[in-house]
C-alpha cells in the first residue's frame, strides 16, 4: 500500500493538522507500512459477517427529558483561551 | 506503614491505629526522596491531599467510613479531577484545569480516598511505553533504562516503586495489563461498561475501560468494588449488579477450567516468559485447576482490526481539541484555519498525530468499507472466538506480553513494532472482556506478567483465581532494588 | 425552451423538548450567551452524551403522522467537520439507520389540485451553536446555547416541481409539527428552517440536472422567492450554453438574489461512522402503538371531517385545518355555538379581517374563541341579527365584556315580539301608499323584489333590531291582504 503526498495533505487538512514537508513524506511511508499490516484482515472472507460496533449487544437507555444543568458559564470561561461578553472568540469567520 | 497493602491499611485506619494524615505524610516523604527519579507523576498535589486526608480522618472518627477511607491513591492523568490539572500527558491540555470530576474520581473521593498525584502516561493513552508523554517517559523501577510500559506507565511505576499504594488506569488495548506486567504488579481491566467512562478522557470510546493498578488481587478487588457500577452519565455503562469481589477471593479454585490458547504460546514468545507462565500453570494445577488447550483462531487479526478501529475513533474523539473553548491555542492565529491547524499541529505529539492521520484515512470516503467496516466484522469474529472458548473453559490464561520491559527508545522509531507488542492484550478490548495481569516471576531480572481473561462480568472469578495464586506465591511482594521498604 | 424544475427540501425542525438531545441543559430560547451550554454541550474532554427520550418520541410521532416506517433499531452516527459553532468537531446525527424512513405528505395547491410528496427520511440530530460576526472586532463570537438542541431533519424526495409546491409542502410540514406539538415552529427564532436543493432539466428528461443547495431559508416567502430566482438563474445559464455548478448558495432577501458561499465550497468528507459513545436505540412495537394512540387528529383527517360531517366547503375546510391555532379556535367556537357554517363565516370573515388589520395572529385575538362562541349563540337564538352582532363584535374587540352584557348595555336585543314589530310594519305601509299600490299591481314573480323596500324601511325604523324573518312574514301577510 503506498500513499502519495497529496493524499497525506488531503488527510491532514481533513484532520486540521499542518505537517511540514519532511513530515509529509515520513507519514506517507509510515502510513503505508501500517496499512500493509492492517490489510492482513483481507486474508479472511467476512462477507457473511455482521459488523460489530460495540462489544456488548445492548441497546441505549434513554434519559428523561429534564433540565438538570444550571448556568456555569463563568466556571467554563475561566479555562477558555479567549472570551468576550460571554462569547468564545475565534478569528473572524467570513461567510 | 508503607509496606502495607490497601487491605492492611484499611484495617489499620478503621481500627484507628494510624491516621490518614500520618499515612499520607509517610508517602509524601517517600516521594520527596524517590519520586522524581521515576517521573511517574504529572501533578503531585500534597496540599490538596492533606485537606482530603484530614477530612478522611474526621470521617474515620465517626465510625461510618468506608473501607477505602483515608488511603492515598494516584489517578492516571486521563481522569478529570475538578480544579486540578488534567493533561492527558499532552501539550494541548497542559493548561487544562478540569472543571469537573470523572465519575471514578467522584466515587473514590466519596469513599474517602486521598488523591496524592496524577500519574504520567502516554499522550492520550496512545503508546505502550509511556514515551509519548509530553512530560517525558516515566521509568521502570526494576531497571531505569527501561520503559514501565504504557499507557498507564506512571501508575504502574509508582505502585511498583511503592510510591503509592494503588492507582487508577485505563486500558484501550492493554494499557493497564502491559505496564502491570512490565512493573511486576497486578492490573485489572474490567468488562467494557463495568466502570463509568464519564470524565475519563476518550481515546477510543468502544474500547476504553478504566481499571486498577495495585500490589495484589485483593487490593484490586477492594478498589474495583468502589469504582464499578452503573452511571447514568455514561450511555455505555451497564446496569448490572456489582459482585462482592472481596467476598469471592477465598473460594477454592478446585475444578476451575483454565484454557490455554494455542495462539498465545507461539515461537515469538520470549522463552523466559514461557517458562514463568509454565511454572504458574503448575501452581494452579496443584491448587486444583484443570488445564485445557483452546483455540482463538483469529488472534492474528486483532492487531490489524485494533489499528483501524482505535485510530478511527481517536481521530473523531480528538477533534474537540481545536483551541476554541479550552486547552492550547497557537499564538496569533491569522484566521480560523490557522487557529485549527497550528493549535493541533503544535499541541499534539507525533504518535497522536500519526493515529489521527490513520483514523481519518480509514474513515474517509472510499476507504470506509475496506478498512473500518472490515475491521468491525473482524471484531465480531474475534468476539465469537472468545464466546466459543468460554463454552469450554471458565478462564483463559496466557502471557500478558511477548517480551519483558524493553529499553527506552528501543521502539520509538518503529511504531509498527511497538504496535505488535500489544498482540496478547488488544483482542480482549475488541471483545470487551475483563482481564488481569499478575506477576509470576522474573526473566533476566525483569518482571513477567501472566494474563487471565474472563467472560463478561466475571471479574470475581479472575480476582479469585489471581488471589488464590498469590496466596501460594510471593512474586507480588517483591520490590525493585532501591525501592525496598 | 421548456424546463422542468426539480426541488428537494431538507427541513430542520427544532423539537420543543425541555432539555437538550444529549445533555440536561435547558433548550429555552433567548438566554444570555453560553449560559445554557453545559460541559456536554461544550464538548469538554471526558464528557459523554445520553439520549433524551422525548426527542426519540417526537421523531416517532412525526413518522407515524406521515405513515413512515419507524426503525426497530436506530443508530446515531458522527458527522465530522470543523467549525467553531460545532464544539466536538462532529455533529451527532443519524446516517444509515434513521428513526423515520419513507412516508408521504399530501399538499393542496391554490388551483385546488392535490399532490402526494414522498419523504425520504427524517433523522434526529443535534443543532449547532451560533456564530456572531458583528460586534467583536476582528473576531467572531461563539454562543453555544443552541448547541445540542434536538432537531429532526426531514428530507423530501426531489419531487417538488415549483416554488409554489415547495412552499405548500413546507407549510404542510409546519402544520404537522405544530399539530403534533413537537415543535413551536417559530421561524423567526430558527425553530423551523429549510435548505432547498434546486435543479432544472429539459422536460421529458430522466436525468437530474446539477443542483444548487440554497441554505437556511427561514420564511415561506423567502423560500418561494429564493427558489424562483434560482430557477431563473439556472435557466439563464443553461440557455446561454453554460453549466450549473454544484454549490451551496445563500439567498439574500435584500437584493432578491442567491449568491455562492465560496467559503463552504471546499470538498468535505464527513467520515460518518456509528457514534461509539451511544448504543443503538431500540423501538418496540408497543412503544410505537402507545405513541400512535396518543396522536392528535391530524390536518388531513380534520379537513375530511369538516367537509363530510360538518358540511363545510372544501375551501373553508382547507383554511380551518391548515393551522393548528385556527383549528383549535374553530373547534372551541363550534362547541359553544353549534353551527359550523356560521362559525366558519365569522372566523374567516369578521375575525380574520380584524386580526389582519392589526397584524395579529389568531392566538393573540382580543376576542377569544369562547367569547366568539357566545356571540354566535346570540345570533343563533335570534337575540342578535347579523348586523347587530357585528356591532357587538366591534365592542368586544376593545373590551373584556361578555356579549350578553354588551347587548344589555347597548339595548341591542332583537325585537322578536310580533306585536311590537307589527307596529313598525303598519306604520311603514301607511306611510308609503305609492309603493303599496305598485306592489299590489305587480305580477307575483316581481313582488319578491319589491318587498325588499318595505323590509328595509322596517329595519331602519326599528334601529336594525326587528327580527328579519318576522318582519318578512308580517309584511307578506299585510301586503297580500
Amino acid at each position: 500500500m503506498s500513499i502519495d503526498s497529496s493524499e497525506i495533505r488531503k488527510i491532514a487538512w481533513l484532520a486540521r493538522l499542518a505537517p511540514g514537508e519532511s513530515e509529509i513524506s515520513d507519514s506517507a511511508l509510515e502510513m503505508g507500512r501500517i496499512l500493509d499490516m492492517v490489510e492482513q484482515m483481507n486474508s479472511i472472507d467476512t462477507s457473511e459477517v455482521e459488523a460489530l460496533a460495540h462489544p456488548l449487544d445492548i441497546c441505549a437507555r434513554l434519559r428523561a427529558d429534564e433540565v438538570t444543568e444550571t448556568d456555569n458559564r463563568e466556571h467554563f470561561h475561566r479555562i477558555a483561551p479567549s472570551v468576550a461578553e460571554g462569547h468564545y472568540l475565534v478569528p473572524k469567520v467570513i461567510e | 506503614m508503607l509496606q502495607h497493602t490497601l487491605a492492611e491499611l484499611s484495617a489499620l485506619l478503621l481500627a484507628r491505629k494510624i491516621s490518614s494524615e500520618e499515612l499520607l505524610r509517610a508517602y509524601i516523604d517517600r516521594n520527596e526522596t524517590l519520586g522524581r527519579e521515576l517521573n511517574c507523576f504529572i501533578s503531585f498535589i500534597p496540599e490538596l491531599a492533606l485537606e482530603q486526608a484530614r477530612r478522611a480522618d474526621k470521617l474515620l472518627q465517626t465510625g461510618e467510613a468506608s473501607a477505602l477511607a483515608g488511603i492515598p491513591i494516584g489517578h492516571k492523568d486521563i481522569f478529570c479531577t475538578e480544579g486540578i490539572k488534567t493533561s492527558c500527558a499532552s501539550r494541548i491540555l497542559d493548561n487544562f484545569i478540569a472543571p469537573y470530576n470523572a465519575t471514578v474520581v467522584e466515587r473514590l473521593n466519596k469513599a474517602g480516598m486521598v488523591t496524592l498525584a496524577k500519574t504520567n502516561m502516554d499522550e492520550f493513552a496512545m503508546g505502550s511505553s509511556n514515551e509519548t508523554s509530553f512530560y517525558g517517559a516515566s521509568l521502570n523501577p526494576w531497571d531505569k533504562q527501561r520503559v514501565p510500559g504504557g499507557s498507564s506507565g506512571g501508575s504502574a511505576s509508582a505502585v511498583a516503586a511503592r510510591l503509592l499504594p494503588a492507582a487508577t488506569g485505563t486500558d484501550t488495548g492493554g494499557s493497564i495489563r502491559q505496564p502491570a506486567a512490565f512493573c511486576g504488579i497486578s492490573g485489572l481491566k474490567p468488562t467494557y461498561g463495568r466502570v463509568s467512562r464519564y470524565g475519563m478522557i476518550a481515546f477510543a470510546s468502544s474500547l476504553d475501560q478504566g481499571g486498577t493498578l495495585t500490589r495484589d488481587a485483593r487490593d484490586s478487588a477492594m478498589l474495583l468494588g468502589e469504582m464499578a457500577g452503573f452511571d447514568p452519565l455514561d450511555s455505555t455503562s451497564v446496569d448490572h449488579p456489582v459482585d462482592d469481589y472481596t467476598g469471592a477471593l477465598d473460594k477454592p479454585i478446585e475444578g476451575l477450567r483454565v484454557g490455554l490458547p494455542k495462539q498465545f504460546f507461539n515461537s515469538k514468545l520470549d522463552s523466559g516468559i514461557a517458562d514463568r507462565i509454565d511454572d504458574a500453570i503448575k501452581e494452579l494445577e496443584k491448587a486444583g485447576a484443570r488445564i485445557f488447550d483452546i483455540e482463538l483462531p483469529n488472534t492474528h487479526l486483532s492487531i490489524p482490526a485494533y489499528y483501524v478501529i482505535s485510530p478511527a475513533e481517536c481521530s473523531s474523539n480528538l477533534e474537540r481539541y481545536d483551541g476554541v473553548r479550552f486547552g492550547y491555542r497557537c499564538e496569533n492565529p491569522v484566521d480560523l484555519s490557522d487557529l485549527y491547524c497550528r493549535s493541533r499541529e503544535e499541541g499534539f505529539g507525533k504518535e497522536v498525530k500519526r493515529r489521527i492521520m490513520i483514523g481519518t484515512y480509514v474513515l474517509s470516503s472510499g476507504y470506509y468499507d475496506a478498512y473500518y467496516l472490515k475491521a468491525q466484522k473482524v471484531r465480531r469474529l474475534i468476539r465469537d472466538d472468545f464466546q466459543q472458548a468460554f463454552s469450554q473453559v471458565d478462564v483463559i490464561l496466557g502471557p500478558t506480553t511477548p517480551s519483558t520491559a524493553f529499553k527506552l527508545n528501543e521502539n520509538m522509531d518503529d511504531p509498527l513494532n511497538m504496535y505488535l507488542s500489544d498482540i496478547f492484550t488488544v483482542s480482549v478490548n475488541l471483545a470487551g472482556l475483563p482481564a488481569m495481569s499478575i506477576p509470576v516471576g522474573f526473566s533476566d531480572s525483569l518482571p513477567v506478567g501472566m494474563q487471565l481473561i474472563g467472560n463478561y462480568f466475571d471479574e470475581s472469578r479472575l480476582l479469585n483465581l489471581a488471589h488464590q495464586y498469590q496466596t501460594v506465591t510471593d512474586w507480588h511482594e517483591h520490590t525493585a532494588e532501591g525501592f525496598e521498604l | 425552451m421548456n424546463w422542468e424544475t426539480v426541488i428537494g427540501l431538507e427541513i430542520h425542525v427544532q423539537l420543543s423538548t425541555r432539555s437538550k438531545i444529549f445533555s440536561g441543559a435547558s433548550c429555552e430560547y433567548g438566554a444570555e450567551a453560553n449560559t445554557q451550554a453545559c460541559a456536554v454541550d461544550l464538548g469538554l474532554p471526558g464528557v459523554l452524551p445520553v439520549i433524551n427520550e422525548a426527542a426519540i418520541r417526537s421523531a416517532i410521532k412525526f413518522g407515524l403522522a406521515i405513515g413512515a416506517d419507524i426503525a426497530e433499531k436506530s443508530v446515531f452516527a458522527r458527522k465530522n467537520y470543523f467549525y467553531p459553532d460545532l464544539p466536538k468537531g462532529y455533529q451527532i446525527s443519524q446516517f444509515e439507520l434513521p428513526v423515520v424512513s419513507g412516508g408521504q405528505v399530501e399538499i393542496q395547491l391554490d388551483d385546488g389540485s392535490q399532490r402526494t410528496i414522498n419523504v425520504t427520511r427524517a433523522h434526529l440530530e443535534e443543532d449547532a451553536g451560533k456564530s456572531v460576526h458583528e460586534g467583536f472586532g476582528n473576531s467572531t463570537g461563539i454562543d453555544l446555547n443552541r448547541a445540542g438542541t434536538p432537531l429532526i431533519e426531514i428530507v423530501s424526495e426531489p419531487e417538488l416541481r415549483s416554488a409554489e409546491e415547495a412552499v405548500a409542502y413546507m407549510k404542510k410540514i409546519h402544520t404537522l409539527v405544530r399539530y403534533l406539538d413537537i415543535s413551536d415552529g417559530n421561524m423567526q427564532e430558527g425553530s423551523f428552517r429549510c435548505d432547498a436543493n434546486v435543479s432544472i432539466r429539459r422536460k421529458g428528461e430522466e436525468k437530474l440536472g446539477t443542483r444548487a443547495e440554497l441554505k437556511n431559508i427561514n420564511s415561506f416567502k423567502f423560500v418561494e422567492q429564493a427558489i424562483e430566482i434560482e430557477i431563473e438563474r439556472q435557466i439563464e445559464i443553461l440557455e446561454d450554453g453554460g453549466k450549473v455548478v454544484q454549490e451551496t448558495r445563500l439567498y439574500d432577501p435584500g437584493n432578491n438574489e442567491t449568491r455562492s458561499m465560496r467559503s463552504k465550497e471546499e470538498a468535505n468528507d464527513y467520515r460518518y461512522f456509528p457514534d461509539p459513545d451511544l448504543l443503538p436505540v431500540a423501538i418496540t412495537k408497543e412503544d410505537i402503538e402507545t405513541i400512535r394512540s396518543q396522536l392528535p387528529e391530524l390536518p388531513d383527517a380534520l379537513r375530511a371531517r369538516f367537509m363530510n360531517e360538518l358540511d363545510l366547503s372544501e375551501y373553508d375546510s382547507n383554511v380551518l385545518s391548515a393551522n393548528k391555532d385556527v383549528t383549535d379556535f374553530f373547534q372551541t367556537t363550534l362547541a359553544l355555538a353549534r353551527d359550523a357554517k356560521l362559525c366558519a363565516n365569522w372566523i374567516m370573515g369578521e375575525l380574520s379581517a380584524a386580526l389582519n388589520k392589526e397584524n395579529k395572529e389568531i392566538n393573540e385575538s382580543p376576542v377569544s374563541a369562547e367569547r366568539l362562541g357566545a356571540l354566535i349563540q346570540r345570533i343563533k337564538d335570534g337575540t342578535l341579527s347579523n348586523k347587530t352582532a357585528k356591532q357587538v363584535f366591534e365592542i368586544m374587540w376593545t373590551s373584556e365584556d361578555s356579549p350578553d352584557s354588551i347587548i344589555e348595555a347597548q339595548g341591542l336585543q332583537q325585537l322578536t315580539d310580533s306585536s311590537e314589530i307589527e307596529k313598525f310594519v303598519d306604520s311603514v305601509i301607511n306611510d308609503n301608499p305609492q309603493q303599496l299600490e305598485q306592489y299590489r299591481n305587480s305580477p307575483i314573480e316581481k313582488r319578491g323584489k319589491l318587498i325588499g323596500f318595505f323590509v328595509g324601511q322596517v329595519m331602519k325604523n326599528s334601529g336594525g333590531k326587528a327580527n328579519p324573518q318576522e318582519v318578512n312574514r308580517l309584511l307578506k301577510e299585510k301586503l297580500e291582504s
